[in-house]
Formats: structure tokens, C-alpha cells, sequence
């Protein structure tokens, strides 16, 4: 079997991009797809520590967190298309209403 | 090495390369195929833990339908290539160092705790799909419907922020 660490330091990995692309990207589509990336990094540890435990908790709390990453992309890509409409871009330099 | 390893090494290759080219790519449409393949390794690697439910879901929800939201909206909007933009001189410099750090204080800190030492922490069979149910209807049976409800908050919020305003 694979230990659980392996699964840990992926996760860890795979949340260290997805912050790396939120911080590097322009286009605010892709910067909503590394909010996805860095919560698939969350399940993935989820899932590693509920099989470690040999407990479903971590299995339960992943459907939780699926269920709010479709209610956050449903809400957050209606924001984006608004945003878009009103600017005319989908860079986030473009959007400086609230910027002094 | 096992055979669980290597699958688990290629799905994780794949996985972190998925999420690199997600970062490289400049067109937003190739970066969602990026995630998808991102997604679907991460799948597989839940069946290989022997979470099924969770990877079935994985795909349907994640693969499927939130992925398809996302190609659509980039449809929609009719979104080109990133324009490239001059980057704070701040984020410039310590953009990276920071971002390697923050990876490597994670691996460090994981490498360091023998999570998978303990006696109780040895992988084996995971719970199977009754007992989630189980879990999801009795215990977690609150949180289920509360769920719910965020979800038709949501279908609202997205509906009243999408329509067109009737002039």
C-alpha cells in the first residue's frame, strides 16, 4: 500500500500551484479554476487521512466540500460574467473600482 | 515497488503535471482541459485508495458538471488569450521564493510527522459506500440539509447576478 504521506506531500504539492497560479494569473476564469485546484488538494488529503483512520468522516466531509465548490462556481461565474459585461475584460487589472 | 506505488506515482505525475500546465498555458480553455486532467488522475487515485463513492463523484460533479460550467462561461464570454500584464515589482521579487517556500515548509512539516507510523495509522480497506450513507444520514444528516439549502441559495444568487437588467 502506499503510505499516507505520499498522498499528503502530493496534496501539499498540488495546493502550493494552485496558489502559485492564483497569484501568477491574469484571466479571472483561470484564477477561479486555481480556487478548484486548491480544493481538490484539500480533498485529496481528506480522503488519505479518512483511509489512515480507516474512518468515513473524511469521506463525508469531501462530499461537503464538493457541494460548496458547485454553489461557489455557479455564484463566482455569475459574478464573472457581470464583471465582464460591465468591463469589457477579464483581466483582474481591469477591475480597480475599489483600488484608491 | 508495488504495483499500488507505481500507479500512485504515475497518477501523482500526471496530476502535478496537469497543475503546471494549468499555470503555463495562456488561454483559458486550455488551462480547464488541464484541471480536468488534474481531476481525473486525482480520481483515480481515490479509487486507489479505495474511496469509490468519492471518485465517482469526483468525476460526475467535478469532471462533469463544474468543469462544463467552466467551458461554458469561457464559451460565453468569449475569452482569448491572457494578456500579459507588468507584474507589481514586489510580487516580481518575492513572488516565487515565497511560493517555494510555502511548498517546502509543507512537505518538510509532512515528512517530519510519522503520520504513517503510528500503529493505528496503517492504510488498509476503506470504509465502503453503506457506511458513508450511513454516516451522511444519521450522523452528518443536519449539515446534509443544510447543504441543500446553500445550493438553492446559490441556483438564486446566480440567476439574479446573470440575468440582464430589463431597462
Amino acid at each position: 500500500m502506499v503510505p499516507t504521506n505520499y498522498y499528503l506531500i502530493l496534496s501539499a504539492v498540488i495546493f502550493g500551484l494552485g496558489v502559485v497560479a492564483f497569484i501568477f494569473k491574469r484571466n479571472v476564469i483561470t484564477i477561479f479554476m486555481s480556487i478548484e485546484l486548491m480544493l481538490n488538494a484539500v480533498n485529496l488529503a481528506f480522503v488519505a487521512f479518512s483511509q489512515a483512520r480507516h474512518q468515513s468522516d473524511g469521506q463525508v466531509f469531501v462530499l461537503f466540500v464538493i457541494v460548496v465548490a458547485a454553489a461557489e462556481a455557479a455564484v463566482g461565474l455569475g459574478i464573472i460574467i457581470l464583471t465582464a459585461r460591465n468591463r469589457q475584460s477579464l483581466n483582474v487589472e481591469r477591475v480597480d473600482l475599489l483600488k484608491l | 515497488m508495488t504495483p499500488q506505488l507505481a500507479i500512485f506515482f504515475v497518477l501523482a505525475a500526471l496530476a502535478v503535471l496537469g497543475a503546471l500546465s494549468l499555470i503555463m498555458q495562456r488561454h483559458p480553455i486550455h488551462s480547464a482541459l488541464s484541471l480536468i486532467v488534474v481531476m481525473i488522475s486525482l480520481a483515480g487515485l481515490y479509487l486507489l485508495m479505495g474511496a469509490e463513492f468519492v471518485a465517482a463523484v469526483q468525476i460526475i460533479v467535478y469532471g462533469g458538471a463544474i468543469m462544463v460550467l467552466f467551458v461554458f462561461v469561457i464559451m460565453l464570454l468569449n475569452a482569448g488569450v491572457e494578456e500579459r500584464t507588468n507584474v507589481s515589482k514586489l510580487a516580481g521579487i518575492a513572488g516565487i521564493p515565497l511560493a517555494v517556500a510555502l511548498l517546502g515548509f509543507l512537505a518538510v512539516v509532512i515528512a517530519r510527522s510519522n503520520a504513517g507510523a503510528d500503529a493505528g495509522w496503517q492504510s488498509g480497506a476503506l470504509a465502503n459506500t453503506k457506511e458513508i450513507s450511513m454516516m451522511l444520514f444519521r450522523e452528518f444528516v443536519y449539515p446534509f440539509e443544510l447543504t441543500s439549502f446553500l445550493i438553492l441559495v446559490a441556483i438564486l444568487g446566480a440567476i439574479v447576478l446573470a440575468q440582464r437588467e430589463k431597462n
